[in-house]
């Protein structure tokens, strides 16, 4: 009984520490990390394109509203919405892409309805309209903060993918690097701005968050 | 002082190291030189304060009576209602937004409770003119966004533009406190029971797994079995009793101790004594320091690590 002891004590140990060295358990909790890190971002989607219809339906009121402006938040908010938006979106790069470029547009066509808001002291002074601003520059904050968490647990989980001795595992079980957000704009950011004083601040490019 | 030896053992040459104990120490040396200047990169963003009190003024506008005014109200209402709020006053927020700021403290911070998350920041950037409030999770529901921003532009900025900023902060402290108390959150726990445990538990967990059995180990090889292990069960309780103040508990781990040590043998690994002995030191004395540290923790304000802010809140200028 005693001689047996420590051998079994050292194969209890042995298999804990092969099992854990691994690296298996990692992936699934990080997995699990991710995905629920891109639920709460896919959340925060989902609550302002809850609040981009009534946010249309109080401008629409304000009378000789920039037609061009309103028309292109709906059809960026269809746009967007067109896109199944699922958890295994993740696991594939391409739709994620499109998923992202399609919010990126709703989140352009939202500020530059916000800026051009300015321009209307009806609107300004309506509080229906200024309540839903509130609650609109409050969801951006939300997917900013959602979107830099899901990008550190991918970063968490690719690190394990890609370093030595996990990323056998992630081979044997085939674990894939998962994208993370990148700016879809990259070219129109690193350009300096142009400023223009010759019209109204039509031309300025909508700034994006 | 590692890497100074290491130099003097390696130029000079008079005890000349083993390869291999050279290459460890210049390992270590590069390794220390590597990591020497801690991010250099963050010094342009302006640094989050550690939590010293719930009402933290790096401005200089409040007066010591008014700080202390709010930092007991805010602690009265802590100790009745349970959820966390902190008061923060900053010259500007730049080259950062003050939302993204206030998200960096949130998340630095974490107030609330541990188990229930309700924290709650109120910022202000004094030269930006720009407030903040930033809400935990658990407290969206009871100051949504709107709510803050009603806060900010009723009560808060009107007082701010007069420049009585005491009084300012005060009302958007009272109202704060109003909506959070229309919530329905778990009572406070009674002083010394929830909050203090969990790091009881963590220190008594250690403790024992790693503590009893090197220490187990070391006396059952010096001693012999019988009195070495009772030795053991009796540091061990004696020590958990100091630690959790509760004789149960000391009764508890004493008796555990001596399971571990006395029946099942752990960490007594036969005719090993010199090596364990070598090894028993670090754990006994980062037991105590530990100790120490956690004793000394009972005078400020600490943060219930529970608050997760997701950025929810809102702001306004004056």
């Amino acid at each position: 009984m005693s001689a047996f002891r420590p051998l079994l004590i050292a194969t209890t140990l042995g298999a804990t520490l092969a099992l854990s060295g691994c690296g298996y358990n990692d992936f699934q909790r990080l997995d699990e990390d991710v995905k629920a890190s891109w639920a709460e971002v896919l959340n925060q989607y989902q609550r302002r394109n809850d609040l981009v219809p009534n946010l249309v339906a109080t401008v629409k009121g304000e009378a000789g509203f920039e037609q061009e402006t309103l028309t292109k938040v709906v059809e960026a908010r269809a746009k967007a919405t067109s896109i199944q938006a699922t958890p295994e979106l993740i696991n594939n790069p391409e739709a994620f892409q499109k998923f992202q470029a399609a919010q990126g547009e709703l989140s352009g066509a939202l500020s530059r309805l916000l800026v051009v808001s300015e321009n209307y002291p009806n609107l300004k002074a309506n509080q229906g309209f200024q309540d839903l601003r509130v609650q609109l520059e409050g969801t951006e904050n939300r997917i900013t903060v959602a979107r830099n968490r899901y990008i550190k647990s991918v970063q968490q989980y690719n690190v394990l993918t890609r370093s030595f001795p996990t990323n056998l595992t992630a081979m044997v079980f085939s674990y894939q690097v998962k994208p993370g957000f990148t700016v879809t704009n990259e070219a129109a950011i690193s350009a300096p701005p142009t400023v223009s004083f010759d019209k109204a601040p039509a031309a300025a490019p909508a700034a994006s968050r | 002082m590692a890497r100074s030896a290491g130099l003097i053992a390696v130029r000079g040459g008079r005890r000349p190291l083993p390869g291999w104990a050279a290459a460890l120490l210049w390992l270590a040396a590069l390794w220390l030189l590597a990591g020497w200047p801690p991010r250099a990169r963050a010094q342009d963003l302006l640094p989050v304060p550690a939590l010293s009190a719930r009402v933290i003024d790096q401005t200089g506008t409040l007066s010591a009576a008014q700080r202390d005014a709010l930092e007991a109200k805010l602690a009265g209402f802590e100790a009745q209602a349970g959820p966390q709020i902190a008061v923060l006053l900053v010259p500007s927020t730049a080259p950062e937004d003050i939302a993204a700021y206030a998200q960096r403290v949130g998340d630095a911070w974490k107030l609330g409770r541990r188990d229930v998350g309700d924290g709650l920041l109120l910022l202000v950037a004094k030269n930006d003119r720009k407030v903040w409030i930033a809400t935990s999770k658990a407290l969206e529901g009871a100051v949504p966004d709107l709510a803050a921003r009603q806060i900010v532009v009723e009560r808060i900025t009107p007082a701010f533009k007069r420049g009585d900023f005491a009084g300012g902060l005060d009302a958007g402290v009272d109202a704060l406190i109003a909506r959070v108390r229309g919530e329905h959150l778990p009572a406070p726990q009674r002083q010394a029971g929830g909050d203090a445990s969990g790091l009881d538990w963590e220190t008594l967990a250690m403790f024992f797994f790693v503590g009893v059995p090197v220490v187990g180990g070391v006396l059952t090889a010096v001693l012999g079995r019988k009195l070495g292990s009772v030795l053991t069960a009796g540091g061990a309780g004696a020590l958990a009793w100091l630690i959790s103040a509760s004789v149960l508990i000391g009764v508890v781990a004493g008796l555990v101790a001596l399971v571990l040590v006395g029946v099942l043998g752990l960490g007594s690994g036969g005719g090993r004594g010199g090596p364990f002995g070598g090894r028993g030191g670090p754990p006994v004395i980062w037991g105590g320091g530990g100790r120490g540290g956690f004793g000394g923790g009972g005078g400020g304000f600490r943060s219930g690590g529970g608050g997760d802010f997701g950025g929810g809140g809102a702001g306004g200028s004056w």
